[in-house]
């Protein structure tokens, strides 16, 4: 029989004084923060070189002068100046940037709304009334999975029963309720909203789920026990307690449309202006210090909903 | 709670029922609608089935030269996948403790997730078309460009996939037991074998995740892909020049054979990961059944 004694030593030489001088002595030992460096360094870099310089760029290249045809690296407000044309000139009237951002903000509003409902309901369901982990899982996944594929194919995938000859038009004529089909389906705001809805309701359902999943259900319990009706705990309980999942949700669908051109390009027929668009455009014409204007511009006002947003929340804490 | 389910259970099920409806309906249509017959059109209903689309999208008539594209959306997709998965893991293991510059990793992932991509997009190709001129003015005037799918592009993914990477690390290790580490370590393990024989094998199932977000969300990447992936373009890009001039079902069968990619790519990885979950649960844990 082994004493426990053999047996701590067998198992961890270094506990016994003496038995593991070799590890020990071990000279190269590298210092801990230098092994987080080492680990955390590679993603800062690509950070740095992939995102945070070129932000730097932007704001750089937007006080830099322009022709038709390349970047002069001299300070010049023209980029701005150019944006803002007939900003104060055309008063009463809106100046095209101020038209374009309002229609985004209106887009943003409504694809807002309807995405925080939508995955508000959807979360709860998953959240509260799923009982089985497996179906939860499973019921979760079915909802990632069309994140995993081309937001591309999932817009274009709307033109067979959305375009002129597609199956609502079709279906609403054979009825009897239109005489002929209806054009603002396709290519319009309604197509617009439709799509990134579709696209962007899944990044409401996730950390709203989330926040739901950690709710204690004896809170809820305790709740209906106090005599709370189902609608008094959904206010006064569960509403509160998801109010960090749904400030996390918003911010991602709000940045997503405010910067959006893909969706509302080819759901818009092209034919839609849009914060994002406009950026596109800019780049298209070569001007690059008129689009990283507009990218300035763009990043402040997403930064100040932001900003607005998380007052009500700590993004950290919730992660 | 101890009879049947309550009504709100029914109305909330058949509000999810159509919502998963709204989700996989229209694109289920597209990749019916690729089968069309050689007849056939952009809508319903179908004017007979065959496989006429796909075939020619396979055999290079089509607008687009899709074999070299698709190469090229591969190659990036494999590369972003595994830059992905080391970079996250390395940096998960990095915030379990406490570092400098820890807060500074951490917000710039978040913003790098929020910035809206044209943002970013825009700053790489300045950077780039910056350093090109640079490069042109100080040492060689006949330089072409440095932009490209493997540089200005494969960062431009990586700003996308990394934050994902990031997070599912958090997650993965806010459930860890850091027992199990410290009980390899005790045992005379190596910071290196406690982590290639216990913390990896626990992690592997959210590790292969991390790889399925880095390959999908690369092989589907458009908005930062769009202004920074330099002279060729990717599939999505291809895919997305054709929405506004194609008017036959070539569109679709596109559409079809990329889903298909992505869908095999998720099979893949979610069959791996039941896998792994099932022998974790099978003999993952050995504790207390002898010394051996």
């Amino acid at each position: 029989m082994d004493t426990s004694e053999d047996i701590l030593q067998q198992a961890a030489p270094g506990l016994i004084p003496g038995a593991g001088t070799a590890r020990a002595a071990k000279p190269t030992r590298l210092s801990p923060s230098f092994i987080s460096w080492l680990q955390a360094g590679p993603m800062m870099l690509v950070f740095l070189a992939f995102f945070l310089i070129p932000l730097v760029f932007v704001v750089i290249v937007s006080f830099w002068d322009y022709n038709e045809y390349q970047l002069l690296p001299a300070f010049s407000g023209r980029g701005y100046s150019d944006t803002f044309e007939g900003c104060i000139a055309q008063l009463p009237d809106l100046c095209t940037i101020a038209k374009t951002y309002l229609k985004t903000l209106k887009l943003c509003f409504l694809v807002w709304v309807i995405t925080l409902f939508i995955g508000f309901w959807v979360a709860y369901f998953l959240a509260f009334h799923v009982k089985s982990k497996t179906w939860q899982m499973g019921l979760s996944l079915l909802c990632t999975i069309p994140f995993w594929t081309s937001n591309v194919i999932r817009m274009i995938a709307w033109i067979p029963l959305l375009g002129r000859n597609g199956l609502v038009n079709s279906g609403l004529v054979k009825t009897g309720l239109i005489n002929h089909p209806v054009e603002w389906l396709l290519f319009s705001e309604f197509s617009v909203v439709l799509a990134l809805v579709h696209l962007f309701t899944f990044f409401m359902v996730v950390p709203i789920f989330n926040s739901m999943v950690r709710i204690d259900k004896s809170l809820i319990e305790a709740a209906y026990d106090a005599g709370a009706t189902g609608f008094q705990t959904l206010v006064n309980v569960i509403i509160p307690l998801t109010k960090p999942g749904i400030v996390i949700g918003s911010i991602f669908v709000i940045t997503i449309v405010m910067g959006d051109f893909i969706t509302i390009g080819v759901m818009g027929g092209q034919q839609i202006a849009a914060a994002g668009k406009i950026i596109e455009t800019r780049v298209n014409a070569l001007q690059f210090p008129a689009a990283a204007a507009n990218a300035v511009i763009l990043l402040v006002i997403t930064f100040l909903i932001i900003t607005l947003m998380s007052r009500i929340v700590d993004i950290k804490k919730e992660l | 709670m101890k009879e049947g389910r309550p009504r709100s259970f029914y109305v909330l099920a058949i509000f999810f029922a159509a919502y998963t409806l709204f989700l996989y309906g229209p694109m289920i249509a597209i990749y019916v609608l690729s089968f069309q017959g050689p007849a056939g059109g952009l809508t319903f209903p179908m004017n007979g089935v065959s496989t006429f689309w796909i075939a020619k999208l396979f055999q290079g008539t089509g607008i687009v030269d899709l074999g070299a594209a698709f190469r090229r959306s591969l190659l990036l997709g494999v590369i972003v996948m595994i830059v992905t998965v080391v970079l996250s893991v390395a940096a998960g293991m990095a915030f379990r403790r406490k570092f400098k510059a820890q807060s500074i990793l951490f917000y710039s992932a978040i913003a790098s997730l929020i910035v809206p991509s044209i943002i970013t997009s825009l700053g790489i190709s300045l950077e780039f078309r910056i350093i090109d001129d640079l490069i042109k003015a100080h040492w060689n005037e006949n330089f072409e460009t440095s932009m490209g799918l493997l540089t200005s592009g494969l960062g431009a993914h990586l700003t996308w996939t990394l934050p994902f990477g990031l997070l599912i690390m958090f997650a993965i290790f806010n459930r860890f037991d850091p027992r199990l580490e410290e009980a390899a370590r005790d045992l005379g393990a190596t910071p290196w074998q406690a982590f290639r024989h216990v913390v990896l094998p626990i992690i592997l199932p959210s590790v292969i995740g991390i790889g399925l977000f880095g390959f999908t969300l690369s092989w589907d990447e458009l908005a930062r892909s769009s202004q920074a992936i330099g002279a060729v373009n990717t599939l999505p890009l291809d895919l997305q020049g054709l929405t506004t001039t194609v008017t036959n079902p070539d569109i679709y069968a596109l559409g079809t054979v990329i889903s298909a990619v992505s869908f095999t790519v998720i099979s893949l990885a979610l069959g791996t990961i039941h896998v792994l979950n099932k022998r974790q649960a099978a003999k993952g844990s050995d504790a207390g059944k002898g010394l051996v």
